[in-house]
């Protein structure tokens, strides 16, 4: 919904125009809704994205190559090492650059916990949506930030930071995972899958979470390949799509999981989807930790000057699935240090293009559990 | 104590120390709910403002409040907009004068005094939809509006089931009430007290604002609902007058189900029943911290679908029981 401003002055009597956002307690950061009400019922909305705005793409082509990874960190924060990992495949590709079997290995076991710690956040603010600040949801909130906390302890363990790990190189990774951390690793994943039932039992089993969810914002198999929605948004209305599984990268060619998928496509559809991947992903990093291959994580020369590093003319694309879906890089190289232009394929953007779609016809309290089931982080939505 | 007690300067004394109770209880009850609800979050909460344990913290937050800025919106009905606060405190508080917490010791003794206490709790709604209406935001109006039907229909049922201590007392004073319960405590009455407990709590939690049932302001769609636009002394009004309700309310329940005043000897009338209202409160916090909110929807069809049926439905069996007796 670009170009003009947007229309939030009602023109027909008895119809509500109400500006949800962008400083408003469930839109997720910054996003606006413009909500068009007849009582309480929504029959048109609008998003308002690019108040998060902070023109990476653009800065892209003003940076290095290997000054860039850890900008994109910052896109989508609640996931920060699925950005860097999407841009340094399709440096790696595009450079044919060789990354060693366990840094390979290593990249998928950060991006599996940070996977975790992601759908720990979006549990969390679900309930904040659906309970409030003054209700059980703030009690939800504190259960999964509990267990949140121990995986930024142990990835401040693994790599001295507990968010922006800026784990990724081009052609490696930056830090080992010694025998320790590795005990470390499962304990924690031990604890954390010890939790999920109590999670459930806050959520999913509720009768109450349950009727706020069930047949809420139903996205159906046809509107959601209609709008190109991704990640579990999309698995939750029956499409087995998963970049891990489509076009494996890393280790996850080696690795053995399920894709999780739901039929129903409402909002409970996709509660279920990411509550069923915790566990998977809790599955996969003890996997990554015992069958983690030996041998060296970074084998290009080090770098002196940052510069140094030039790809070969071309363009290349590269995706990885990130917590909230396909997460690609578009990268066209004019055989230069710097990229000559660089786009970003944001999950969080093409999910929230669903909101026009499933919104109206819901009551206002349906507004938050939708966008709560969908997960936009506003930094991965205007980067 | 009783000299005490008669004539005008006995009322006064009386009202005073009611009040000064009250809104004491009243603050210690926010650091309650903080206390509580931390200890079920895995947290610590207050404990920096006053040792042990942040005791000092409603002090600080009502200092806090009374340095703040005081808006009134320009394009606010001022005049309503400035007394909806009052609207909501007053009537929760003049509630505690019909509260008995001795035999035969209430400010008002009323041989009405039970139909009195619901009627004024019911107006603390007026101020809610006063401030709602005349702040002129439309979260505020969608918050009133939402009042609106909530009220509509939760009174019904909280009535009814209000009705049952009365039928089984047979009488509408709240004193005469306590004193019917000696033998037997009105929850104890198989099926019938306790079905009009339960209904009397779900709606005590519709009408006090509390999870699940806290459609009014339900922040995380309404922002702050009917009072987005207070600052200052009226929202601390607002707060008190929230809380203050909510302990009417304990106090009304503890009353006309669980004895009110009555207890073992060896601890006065008067802490039996702060006690039975701390372990209503407590269960209120219990369910409210624990579970989702229910949509409005939803909300006003357990109403209507369960509530009310099953509040009509306990009357009728209570009436014939009683008659047949």
């Amino acid at each position: 919904m670009s170009g003009g401003p947007i229309e939030v002055v009602e023109r027909d009597f008895g119809e509500l125009a109400l500006n949800m956002g962008p400083q408003h307690p469930s839109t997720h950061g910054v996003l606006r809704l413009v909500l068009h009400l007849s009582g309480e019922t929504v029959i048109k909305a609008i998003p308002v994205i690019g108040y998060l705005h902070r023109g990476v793409e653009k800065l892209s082509e003003h940076l290095a190559y290997d000054q860039l990874a850890p900008v994109y960190e910052r896109d989508d924060y609640l996931a920060p090492t699925a950005n860097s990992n999407a841009y340094v495949l399709a440096v790696e590709r595009l450079g044919a650059i060789d990354v060693p079997r366990r840094a390979k290995w290593l990249r998928a076991f950060v991006s599996e916990w940070q996977r975790v710690a992601s759908h720990l956040v979006w549990l969390g603010t679900l309930g904040l949506d659906l309970g409030g600040a003054l209700g059980g949801g703030t009690t939800l909130y504190m259960y999964c930030f509990r267990e949140r906390e121990k995986i930024l302890d142990f990835l401040e363990e693994l790599t001295g930071t507990r968010y922006h790990t800026n784990f990724n190189l081009i052609g490696g990774a930056r830090y080992d995972l010694d025998k320790t951390s590795a005990a470390k690793s499962d304990a924690l994943a031990a604890s954390v899958e010890a939790a999920l039932p109590e999670l459930w039992a806050m959520s999913g089993s509720n009768p109450i979470f349950q009727e706020r969810t069930r047949n809420v914002g139903v996205i159906s198999k046809d509107l959601a390949q209609g709008v190109g929605i991704t990640g579990p948004t999309l698995r939750a209305s029956g499409i087995a799509y998963d970049v891990r599984k489509a076009a494996p990268y890393d280790a996850y060619g080696e690795l053995n999981f399920d894709i999780v998928t739901r039929t129903a496509g409402d909002a409970e559809a996709r509660f279920q989807v990411r509550m069923d991947e915790l566990a998977v992903s809790l599955k996969l990093v003890k996997q990554i930790v015992a069958g983690l291959p030996s041998g060296p994580i970074f084998t290009r020369k080090p770098l002196k000057n940052p510069k140094a590093t030039k790809l070969p003319k071309g363009e290349i694309y590269a995706a990885v699935e990130s917590p909230r879906g396909e997460l690609g890089f578009h990268i066209v190289s004019d055989g230069t240090a710097k990229p000559y232009r660089l786009k970003i394929n944001a999950p969080s953007f093409k999910n929230l293009q669903i909101v026009p779609h499933i919104l109206p016809g819901g009551l206002v309290a349906d507004v938050v559990a939708i966008l709560g089931s969908l997960d936009p982080v506003l930094g991965d939505v205007d980067r | 104590m009783s000299a005490l007690l008669t004539g005008w300067t006995g009322a006064v004394v009386f009202s005073v120390a009611v009040l000064a109770v009250a809104m004491t209880c009243v603050a210690y009850m926010t650091w309650l709910e903080r206390k509580i609800a931390a200890r079920m979050q895995n947290r610590i909460g207050p404990y920096e403002v006053g040792f042990p344990h942040g005791w000092l913290q409603p002090i600080a937050d009502v200092t806090k409040l009374l340095i703040k800025e005081d808006i009134t919106p320009r394009a606010a009905d001022s005049l309503l907009f400035n007394l909806g606060p009052i609207l909501v405190v007053v009537p929760a508080l003049v509630g505690f004068a019909f509260i008995p917490v001795g035999r035969g010791l209430a400010i008002v003794d009323h041989a009405y005094s039970f139909l009195f206490f619901t009627a004024f709790a019911s107006l603390t709604l007026l101020g809610v939809f006063a401030a709602g209406w005349s702040s002129n935001n439309k979260y505020a109006l969608l918050s009133a509006l939402r009042m609106v039907a909530m009220a509509a229909s939760y009174e019904v049922p909280m009535i009814l089931s209000l009705l049952i201590p009365a039928l089984l007392s047979g009488s509408f004073q709240l004193t005469a009430v306590v004193e019917a319960q000696r033998g037997l405590w009105f929850i104890a009455y198989p099926v019938v007290g306790q079905v009009a407990f339960g209904v009397f709590l779900l709606c005590a939690l519709a009408e006090g604002n509390k999870s699940p049932l806290d459609i009014l302001d339900a922040e995380s769609e309404l922002v702050a609902a009917y009072n987005v636009e207070y600052s200052r002394i009226k929202f601390a009004l607002f707060y008190a007058g929230e809380y203050a309700h909510t302990l009417a309310i304990c106090s009304l329940a503890a009353t006309v189900f669980l004895g009110g005043y009555l207890g073992p000897a060896f601890l006065p009338g008067v802490v039996w029943l702060m006690l039975k209202c701390v372990i209503l409160f407590v269960l209120i916090l219990w369910i409210r911290w624990s579970l989702m909110r229910m949509r409005i929807d939803q909300a006003i069809r357990i109403n209507w679908m369960f509530l009310l049926p099953a509040a009509l439905a306990n009357l009728l069996i209570a009436a014939s029981w009683v008659v047949r007796k």
